[in-house]
């Protein structure tokens, strides 16, 4: 059963993951509908954004207002923290505000847990360092069922840079929870033999990993890591590790194209792999604030039917 | 004044191993032998007690003076004979740095004053630790200085590190080298492997440690130079050692409690007061070190005592402060891991916490007649529960805090004086 916060998909169970991904298929009914409830009315949401992320940091506050919650958004920089004023200090301020659920982003592993076990409000893990990205992974799950309708035997590749994705992660513990084999593809650079050790299959050729899939995710690259000498040029990680036309035809016939966005065009996925009929990258963005609004409102029933006062 | 410890189990890991009593008189040792009577003396009951030459850790850090909100020297030496030390060794990374006669000076006098046992400096091997220029080693030798170290900042320039041992080996002085590369490193915070993989966090690879160990022995071997090997952690440089000792290479190392007691695995849940450097290890590399211990490769257990305060370790693991806070209970750790469990004989423990760093430290010492009454005796039957807000020391990060151990320091006596005693309740929970 999920606590009082959700700091990532590797503490949860498989009925877990159900159970908001059930909530999360009711909250799409209100999101395409008139966008319009009070099952939050009279909490407070409050983001709190140690690293910028316009997309995930509207998608919870999008969530939270269509819910008929109190929002509100504080952007701040690591650099404070680092310096000194604890962490702790900054973010029990804003529980002074009277905060239900704190949605955190930082750009360190384990930041949001240290969080949770000083706060009394819920937290929600938006992303901590390279660790996990839940929220993305949950909506990643949900377009996966909505398209695909099941998780057992299904085959799934990430490609890219995976050891420095917190997506990957997330995404190999709730698969594999969910009954689907995870494939891992990249750069052995970006790729490490251990994450053989966390169930998944490791290759360092596209073609090979993405034969007879059912769903090809790719990650966000980023482009520093040519200068620390991960990988050579844009130009040959494109060549031996982007998604294209070509090897989405190596996949299943049925097979989807996935991105957590914002894509480098021709660098993970060319055009015209983003935009073929294969490409769910749209519905994932819908679904986000879909998975976003069952999480707030599972976190707040649990806190009234556990009588959590502040 | 003359003080008799009376009915203890004496064992020094070399001649020692049996009950005895012992005399001590002006603070030296007067007399051991099977049974002593002074209506004169005052008498400690040891009975089923054992009595042990005093520990002495040659890597502490005191924090003093610069960093007195960590450590002090009254602190630290408190901490230490809590945990049955009589002489401690401590690193240079003070600020000012140890590169000088006058904060040589400044240490051994606030010791003096303040301090609960021993204390040696160990002096830094280039100025300022800034791994530039070497340090005045000889006028440093001049005030006492018998080793030396820029711990923590490795000397990456190996042109640099062999004048260090060519110039430092003209005195003698033992050269005290952490191993890391720090481009291999890197921004690593624990050890790369399954761990850090699963949790997210940048991995430390074992070869950081493997890659510097390999160089330094090269220059060892070079300059003649002795070598000691601070904390190592890994089972390939536990080979390395041992090759280079077969090899005729004049190295020592040692191993802290807690690459000796714990593995990566407690860094799951991102508890800062597991994130030291080395970092924890492997299963298979803590095998590696008990190894090493058994058969002499690993020579000394030193604790690599880190104090440091709540707020530097109340923070993300990536940025929480390196070090454990491990003085006052580094025997009882590896007393309870380690000899209870069977792996290594008690008399080897007081070796490796005694006798062997005494001797690189060119210190007189141990159970002989005329040497300084430096000893502490231990109840190896009572058991305790750590917490670490009754340690002495102010560093209160310890991993193993909640743990039960065994092996309780009842008397720690410097100069034939009682500096720690028991009061029956100190860290001890029910028996
Ligand atoms: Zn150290």
């Amino acid at each position: 059963m999920i606590g009082k916060d959700v700091l990532g998909i590797r503490e949860m169970s498989k009925e877990d993951l159900l159970e908001i991904l059930d909530t999360a298929g009711e909250m799409k009914k209100i999101l395409v509908g008139n966008k319009d409830s009070d099952i939050l009315r009279g909490k407070t949401v409050v983001t709190i954004f140690f690293e910028p992320s316009t997309r995930t940091r509207l998608s919870f506050e999008m969530a939270a207002k269509y819910l008929g919650a109190h929002f509100g958004n504080i952007e701040t920089k690591t650099s404070s923290v680092v310096k000194g004023e604890s962490l702790i200090d900054t973010v029990r301020t804003i529980e002074k505000m009277k905060a239900d659920v704190i949605v955190v982003r930082h750009n360190m592993s384990g930041a949001p847990h240290l969080m949770a076990k000083y706060l009394d409000a819920s937290v929600i893990n938006a992303g901590d360092g390279l660790n996990e990205h839940p929220t993305q992974a949950l909506l990643d799950l949900m377009t996966i069922r909505e398209k695909k309708g099941f998780f057992d035997g299904l085959k799934v590749v990430i490609v890219g840079d995976i050891v420095h994705s917190r997506v990957a992660r997330s995404n190999i513990w709730g698969l594999q929870k969910l009954g689907a084999e995870v494939r891992l593809v990249g750069p052995a650079t970006l790729l490490p033999k251990t994450f053989e050790k966390l169930g998944a299959k490791v290759y360092y050729d596209i073609d090979k990993a993405v034969d007879g899939v059912d769903v090809v995710m790719g990650l966000r690259i980023q482009l520093e890591r040519q200068k620390n000498g991960l990988f050579p040029s844009k130009d040959e990680f494109s060549k031996y590790f982007g998604i294209t036309e070509e090897r989405m035809g190596l996949a299943k016939k049925d097979a989807i194209l996935m991105h957590p966005g914002p894509i480098n065009r021709n660098v993970e996925l060319t055009s015209k792999a983003a935009n073929a009929t294969y490409s769910v990258i749209e519905e994932q963005v819908t679904n986000g604030v879909a998975v976003r609004m069952a999480l707030l409102k599972i976190l707040c029933e649990r806190r009234k039917s556990n009588e959590i006062s502040y | 004044m003359k003080l008799v410890i009376k009915d203890g189990i004496v064992i020094d890991g070399e001649r020692f191993n049996e009950k005895a009593d012992i005399l001590i008189e002006n603070g030296k040792i007067k007399g051991i032998e099977k049974r002593i009577s002074l209506n004169d003396a005052i008498s400690i009951d040891a009975k089923g007690k054992h009595v042990f030459p005093g520990f002495i850790d040659m890597h502490t850090h005191l924090r003093q003076p610069g960093f007195e909100e960590k450590e002090t020297i009254k602190t630290g030496t408190h901490a230490a004979v809590a945990g049955g030390y009589t002489t401690v060794a401590c690193m240079p990374n003070t600020n000012p740095v140890i590169d000088n006669e006058i904060v040589v000076e400044y240490i051994k006098s606030i010791a003096e004053k303040e301090g609960y046992c021993k204390v040696i400096p160990i002096g830094a091997m280039t100025k300022g630790m800034l791994g530039e220029e070497i340090s005045e080693m000889a006028k440093l030798k001049d005030v006492g200085i018998v080793a030396l170290s820029d711990d923590g900042f490795p000397i990456m320039n190996s042109g640099l590190m062999k004048r260090i041992m060519t110039y430092g080996n003209m005195y003698g002085l033992l050269m005290i080298t952490h191993c890391e590369d720090k481009m291999l490193s890197g921004e690593g915070v624990m050890n790369n492997g399954i761990i850090s993989t699963k949790i997210g966090l940048r991995g430390i690879p074992h070869e950081a440690e493997e890659v510097m160990l390999a160089r330094n022995i090269i220059l060892a071997k070079s300059t003649g130079a002795k070598l000691h090997v601070a904390h190592v952690s890994t089972k390939d440089s536990v080979e390395l050692i041992r090759r280079a000792k077969a090899d005729g290479v004049d190295i020592t190392a040692e191993v802290t409690p807690h690459n000796l007691c714990l593995t990566e695995d407690m860094v799951d849940g991102f508890d800062t007061n597991t994130k030291a450097y080395p970092p924890l290890r492997t299963k298979e590399d803590v095998d590696a070190l008990i190894e090493g211990l058994k058969d002499g490769t690993i020579d000394v257990i030193a604790t690599d005592h880190a104090p440091h305060t709540k707020d530097d370790k109340k923070v993300p693991y990536e940025i929480a402060a390196f070090g454990i806070s491990g003085i006052e209970i580094a025997f009882s750790v590896v007393y309870t891991y380690l000899v209870k469990n069977g792996l290594i004989a008690i008399d080897d423990l007081v070796k490796r916490m005694s006798i062997v760093p005494s001797k690189l430290l060119k210190l007189t010492h141990g159970f002989k007649i005329g040497n300084d009454a430096d000893m502490t005796i231990v109840d190896l039957g009572k058991e305790y529960t750590v917490d670490v807000d009754n340690f002495k020391s102010k560093g209160k990060n310890s991993p193993f805090n909640g743990q039960k151990l065994y092996g309780v320091v009842e008397y720690t006596i410097v100069n034939g004086e009682i500096k720690f005693k028991n009061d029956g309740n100190y860290r001890v929970s029910n028996v």
